[in-house]
């Protein structure tokens, strides 16, 4: 048993914890049996494709503060929430929470729904480079990424129906609520149970899972690609634009030296400082828009293949007691029977649940791709202007010279 | 073609800014040739190829070396283009041809600054490669360098050929129709002793008492130009360098894009394609960078001008010192002589100590040091007029071509400057081609 424990797993960080109670069941608080909320759900993710509802929960992530303690140093963002659905007491919320708020809720909404996609959270910190905790740009990327977040949980039809969004959204006090949670013990030998099945394996994977386990793989490699690649333009870019700007001063500086040519130099002076503006801009919509998209997506990537492997060890258990009970020549209980419906209900909702992630993947990285193009497109809209204004101007030059030195 | 940006804010477009035929031509020659002389008007010049020949060098070793061919052809009147030809007559007549090295154009060079040493010479392409950013080869016998090597030395000539003095110089006239025979005329010349002199005049440390403030302006303006247009250069080269990463970078997306779409269904045909204007952005950058270096080249040369320029007003400062010389010679020989006829010393003279040590002279050899004395100031006169009408002389052809260089400098900036401005239009239309493409692609996604 002790080999089964894996020595690396830190149960102090939340999201390391793959833990399911086969005790907890699928929606809690639903009187519904797991299959009927299946369908319902089912119905209303079609429905979203064909209607686009009103939001019914709007959610921003801002106002980034800092905050002193004896102990620690952390940032708390206000979360506002305007709603008009009954279940909530008002129609306006506002609370701050931390980081740690948003690991406990997605940790909770994963826990409570194992197969379906729950959207990531922004990485703890930046493994690269030093940079701090409290580096501006860093906490603008963060609140951004947070904001996505609740956005994403609060458009889906299930995990906005989650009791512990609600309370994240609306309880002042979160502290002493997250202390309810299922106790140590608990969830350490549901962990253990979890990891036995999961080096035991699943028996008959059903195709569609295979194929969807081989998607997330290569989707995963080639969003990093894309990263990468992305990641490398901007250094470079940062670059050119360092260099950009030491350009301008040697044609002033001529200028100041010259009769005739000095109004043509300074003006190609101010050309190469405007470009430089405009690449400057360029740049910041590539950190800004498309790396943070490719990088969510990059975290999906990772979600994704959890949410596989929990699909997995779910299947893997069922079939682990069934084959014990077959041993025993036991009839199919109770027990088995639990563990079959949970199989398929998984399976279906992780099916329709998978389908909504590729059509909201695809919008998510269209989306950020057009703006790209866009803004470049934009970009050199922008120089071209400003080199034809300069050339508008020595060309109406020359032909006023030629007209002095007409006879 | 403007694509449609879709922004509230109407970005200005002004009016056609396709190149012009002159322009385009301008392009492709680096200078505005337009001052007929007697010569051009007999004459069409070209440098049209390059080769590469080994042979024996003066130490015996084998090398490898560049030649450029010159071809002459007979000059056209403005209305006969070349492809208009009379029906009934033949094709052109070909044109004469010579193969000249980088060498000989040294050594054409260096006798027209001895022989003219109040014209500014037009200066010669390159030896080697400088100023060039990383992607391009220095090395001398790489293609491209060649190229634009043959372009910088039919420059040379042109500028040469167009020039109101230098085009009727004989030995020049000759480096374009004696192949054989020339370097032997150039050297029969004796213009080695002048440049002897010429070295002296660049290199020596002697203060002008009264220089002439418009060439010590002139060098300074030389010396300054200098300065600025190699940071000029430098920085340019850096920027082209960093260019060309961010445009090649760019390039992986086209071999990512591709993987990716392989996975996809509905994003499949869109990234694809995407993926290939990708590479189009990747590629077009060989190309805009090669057409600037035309550009830095225009510069370079205004930048090797500064030496001329600068060799000049140096020239101009040693006939003043020999003019002051000379000046200050005769002034002390006068005084000598008023000494000598006075028998007052007031100017120190070793003649004049030892005759105190050593007792008066006599009449007969006070008479002959008169007599040679009053000889050396005729000579010393004679010398001050010559210098002053060798220094006039200078002055007056040396800033008459200042002035016509100035004018020819002025032209040839403002119209490097919009050459520039129309390349990074064209570079600008590149991207607006790709970037909308690409959009079009991300839409089908």
């Amino acid at each position: 048993m002790s080999a089964l424990f894996p020595a690396h797993l830190d149960l102090e960080e939340e999201e390391d914890l793959e833990v399911f109670s086969k005790k907890t069941s699928l929606t809690d608080g639903g009187p519904n049996s797991p299959s009927s909320m299946m369908n319902q759900y089912r119905l209303e993710a079609e429905e979203e494709e064909e209607e686009k509802e009103e939001k019914e929960l709007f959610v921003t992530v801002d106002h980034p503060e800092s905050h002193v303690t004896a102990i620690e140093t952390f940032i708390t963002y206000r979360v506002l929430t305007k709603t008009t659905r009954s279940d909530f007491d008002c129609s306006e919320f506002e609370v701050r929470r931390r980081y740690q708020d948003f690991l406990w809720l997605r940790s909770r909404l994963e826990e409570n729904h194992p197969t379906l996609i729950v959207h990531p959270l922004p990485e703890k910190f930046v493994m690269k480079g030093m940079v701090e905790r409290f580096n501006e740009d860093f906490i603008e990327t963060r609140r951004r990424a947070l904001q996505r977040f609740l956005s994403k949980i609060s458009e889906h039809p299930l995990l906005s129906c989650s009791p512990h969004l609600k309370i994240f959204l609306t309880t002042q006090d979160l502290q002493s609520h997250k202390k309810q949670a299922p106790g140590f013990l608990t969830r350490v030998g549901e962990t253990v149970r979890a990891v036995a099945h999961s080096v035991r394996g699943v028996r008959s994977r059903p195709e569609e899972f295979t194929l969807m386990q081989e998607y997330v793989e290569q989707f995963s490699s080639k969003i990093s690609s894309v990263d990468k690649v992305t990641q490398r333009i901007i250094r470079e870019q940062r670059e050119y634009v360092d260099e950009m700007k030491q350009y301008s001063p040697p044609y002033s500086q001529w200028g100041g030296m010259e009769e005739a040519l000095q109004l043509p130099l300074q003006e190609v002076a101010g050309c190469v400082q405007r470009c430089s503006t405009e690449t400057q801009l360029q740049l910041q919509h590539l950190s800004t828009v498309l790396l943070p998209a490719l990088h969510e997506y990059m975290l999906c990537a990772d979600t994704l293949k959890a949410v596989m492997r929990r699909r997995d060890n779910i299947q893997a258990e069922y079939e682990a007691r069934r084959e014990a009970m077959e041993k025993r020549g036991d009839q199919e209980g109770e027990e088995v029977q639990a563990l079959q419906e949970k199989v398929e209900v998984c399976n279906s909702s992780l099916q329709v649940d998978w389908s909504r992630w590729r059509s909201s993947m695809r919008t998510d990285l269209k989306t950020a791709l057009l703006s790209t193009a866009e803004s470049n497109l934009q970009h050199y809209e922008k120089c071209l202007a400003v080199w034809e204004t300069f050339l508008l101007s020595q060309r109406e030059e020359g032909s006023e010279q030629k007209e002095e030195e007409a006879p | 073609m403007m694509a449609d940006s879709g922004s509230n804010e109407e970005v200005a477009v002004i009016g056609n800014t396709d190149i012009t035929s002159t322009e385009s031509e301008s392009n492709i020659i680096n200078t505005m040739v337009e001052r007929e002389t007697a010569l051009l008007r007999k004459m069409e010049i070209n440098v049209a190829e390059a080769e590469k020949r080994t042979g024996k060098n003066t130490v015996n070793m084998q090398e490898t070396y560049t030649v450029y061919l010159i071809e002459i052809r007979k000059a056209h009147k403005q209305s006969q283009r070349p492809a208009e030809t009379v029906p009934g007559v033949g094709a052109p007549a070909a044109p004469d041809t010579l193969w000249r090295r980088y060498s000989d154009f040294e050594l054409l060079r260096t006798f027209l600054l001895v022989t003219y040493p109040y014209i500014i010479i037009p200066p010669l392409p390159e030896k080697r490669a400088e100023f060039q950013w990383h992607k391009l080869s220095a090395d001398n016998l790489d293609p491209d360098f060649v190229e634009r090597r043959r372009v910088g030395l039919e420059n040379f000539l042109l500028r040469v050929a167009s020039h109101p003095v230098l085009s009727n110089d004989k030995i020049f006239f000759f480096f374009l129709t004696e192949e054989k025979g020339w370097r032997e005329a150039v050297l029969e010349t004796g213009f080695q002793d002048k440049a002897d002199s010429r070295l002296k005049s660049l290199s020596a440390m002697f203060r002008v008492k009264n220089p002439d403030k418009r060439f010590t302006a002139m060098k300074q303006y030389s010396d300054e130009l200098n300065t600025v247009i190699s940071q000029l250069l430098r920085v340019r080269a850096r920027v082209a360098d960093r260019l060309y990463g961010v445009y090649k970078v760019h390039g992986n997306y086209g071999r990512v894009f591709s993987e990716w779409s392989a996975i996809e269904k509905e994003m499949g045909d869109g990234l694809q394609s995407a993926g290939h204007h990708m590479d189009t952005y990747a590629a077009s950058i060989d190309d805009i960078l090669e057409e600037e270096e035309h550009y830095a080249d225009q510069l370079k040369e205004y930048l090797f001008y500064t030496d001329a320029v600068r060799s000049v007003c140096k020239k101009h400062d040693l006939i003043q010192y020999e003019l002051e010389m000379a000046a200050q010679d005769l002034v002390s020989k006068k005084q000598q002589r008023e000494e000598l006829a006075t028998g007052t010393v007031r100017v120190f003279s070793l003649k004049g100590m030892t005759s105190k040590l050593f007792g008066t002279e006599s009449q007969e050899q006070r008479e002959s040091r008169l007599a040679a004395l009053e000889q050396s100031i005729q000579e010393g006169e004679e010398a001050l007029k010559e210098k002053n009408t060798e220094c006039q002389e200078f002055v007056q052809m040396a800033w008459e071509d200042i002035e016509r260089f100035k004018e020819q400098k002025d032209k040839d900036l403002r119209e490097a400057l919009i050459s520039y401005a129309i390349m990074q239009i064209s570079m600008c239309k590149k991207g607006i081609q790709v970037w909308s493409n690409a959009k079009e692609c991300f839409n089908k996604m």
